[in-house]
């Protein structure tokens, strides 16, 4: 029989383990078009008078049918490129057409932020979540390099660094949908990202404890130099470009039994010339 | 946020009329419009959808409305269904024989935005009353063509 103490100490965990749980899973239905629609005001302020955001080819996003949407992930742990997406999605298809997005879950289970962003569709980073979204007929915007692309010094900026993740690829097999690439470039500039931090990471064990291959070093307002972004910083007002490329579809394209290793080259090579292209219409950094 | 802004244009209400009663015209002459898409059957009047998207600032913006009003050779007004909500509307009014006005009006707003929504709707007026503007020159400019092309077959007829 446990003592008091150690009993204590396992309720406790179990409570926390329990919350933990509940924030990091992924209803479809907790998604929310009414807080979507009264946030787009401040996005649209946003991404037009600070970040002078442009999307293009929307349309490139089928109409009537899911897809998984595969960008390039960038700014650190302030997204900005995602929120405008975001806005461009929903203002171009209307908030009634569902649309999720992954994401860590550190930014999932934040007290505040995670609320609003499991409103926006956001949810948790897991196959399973993407694969409910997709049945359910929304398509769904992923970002294979995570944590070790959007922590990418600033000047790699124009650099696709998906560290060899394919999963998204058997993803897109299993559920039979179409890839989307979305390219995006300025987020990198939003802050002087320094490194990636990866052997302080590793060192720290945070791999492990919190699926964090980096701790990221960066000189970022209002914080000056900044480790680990935990707390997120103020974006710099860089103007982002954000493209969408014209649907990947795998079986047309790469046969009935597609070589995963071929794809990902193909997507990853796409994406490179698209942002290579955005790269080249850039003539000052921040400014664009 | 309610604009409203109008020109004359040197030809009858009617041509006017068949211009904006064509929805293949609205790329033609629409500022801003990048899409302007006939959904469902019925490709005009009452009750005939279209998915619309404008261009305002970052964002593209728009979705499905319905012809709600349809007076010939009069008024049209639309309303959104889905997407922003807006409402718009054309009136033509014979100002002497052969030349008419042409008013379009067009609201906007953001339910439940809060000063963000208001600031946003302050914000976007200038965008949306330039391109409201550069749309009516261009119809005028469009019809006005229009008007001279048939005037031209009538007097060829004549002969």
């Amino acid at each position: 029989m446990p003592s008091a103490p150690t009993g204590l100490m396992a309720k406790a965990s179990g409570f926390v383990r329990e919350r933990a749980r509940r924030r990091l899973s992924a209803r479809l239905e907790d998604r929310d078009p009414d807080f979507i629609r009264e946030a787009l005001p401040v996005l649209w302020l946003l991404s037009t008078f600070y970040f002078r955001a442009e999307v293009r080819d929307l349309g490139n996003v089928p109409a009537d049918r899911p897809a998984l949407l595969v960008g390039n992930h960038s700014g650190g742990n302030v997204i900005v490129d995602t929120f405008i997406f975001s806005l461009a999605f929903s203002t171009y298809f209307g908030v009634e057409r569902p649309f999720h997005q992954l994401a860590h879950n550190l930014a999932i289970a934040w007290p505040l932020a995670g609320g609003m962003l499991r409103k926006s569709g956001t949810m948790s980073a897991s196959p399973e979540h993407a694969r409910d979204a997709l049945a359910a007929g929304a398509p769904v915007l992923v970002y294979p390099g995570g944590d070790w692309e959007t922590h990418r010094p600033s000047w790699e900026s124009d650099r696709i660094d998906f560290a060899g993740r394919k999963g998204f690829i058997r993803l897109a097999l299993e559920a039979g949908v179409p890839i989307v690439p979305v390219v995006s470039i300025g987020g990198q500039e939003t802050a002087l990202f320094l490194s990636r931090g990866a052997g302080l990471a590793k060192a720290l064990r945070l791999d492990r404890l919190a699926r964090l291959k980096v701790l990221p070093i960066s000189l970022a307002l209002p914080w000056g130099l900044n480790v680990g972004d935990f707390a997120g910083h103020v974006p710099l007002p860089a103007k982002i470009t954000i493209e969408v490329l014209p649907p990947i579809e795998l079986e047309r394209d790469f046969g009935p039994d597609p070589d995963v290793e071929e794809v990902y080259a193909h997507v990853t090579a796409r994406m490179q010339e698209a942002l290579d292209g955005l790269a080249a219409e850039r003539r000052f950094p921040v400014i664009g | 946020m309610r604009l409203n802004e109008s020109t004359p244009v040197a030809a009858p209400a009617e041509t006017v009329w068949r211009y904006l009663a064509d929805p293949e015209n609205y790329l033609r002459f629409m500022s801003g419009i990048t899409h302007w898409e006939v959904v469902g059957d019925r490709a005009n009047g009452l009750g005939a959808r279209y998915r619309i998207l404008v261009r305002v600032g970052a964002a593209e913006v728009g979705g499905l409305v319905e012809m709600v009003e349809w007076h010939e050779p009069f008024d049209i007004a639309w309303h959104s269904v889905t997407g922003v909500d807006h409402r718009g509307r054309w009136r033509i009014r014979e100002q002497h024989p052969g030349r008419c006005r042409v008013e379009y009006r067009f609201a906007y707003g953001v339910v439940g935005g809060g000063p963000a929504g208001v600031l946003t709707e302050l914000a976007a007026a200038p965008t949306v009353r330039g391109q409201m503007r550069r749309t009516l020159r261009q119809l005028k400019r469009q019809v006005e063509h229009e008007q001279r092309r048939l005037e031209a077959e009538r007097r060829r007829a004549s002969r």
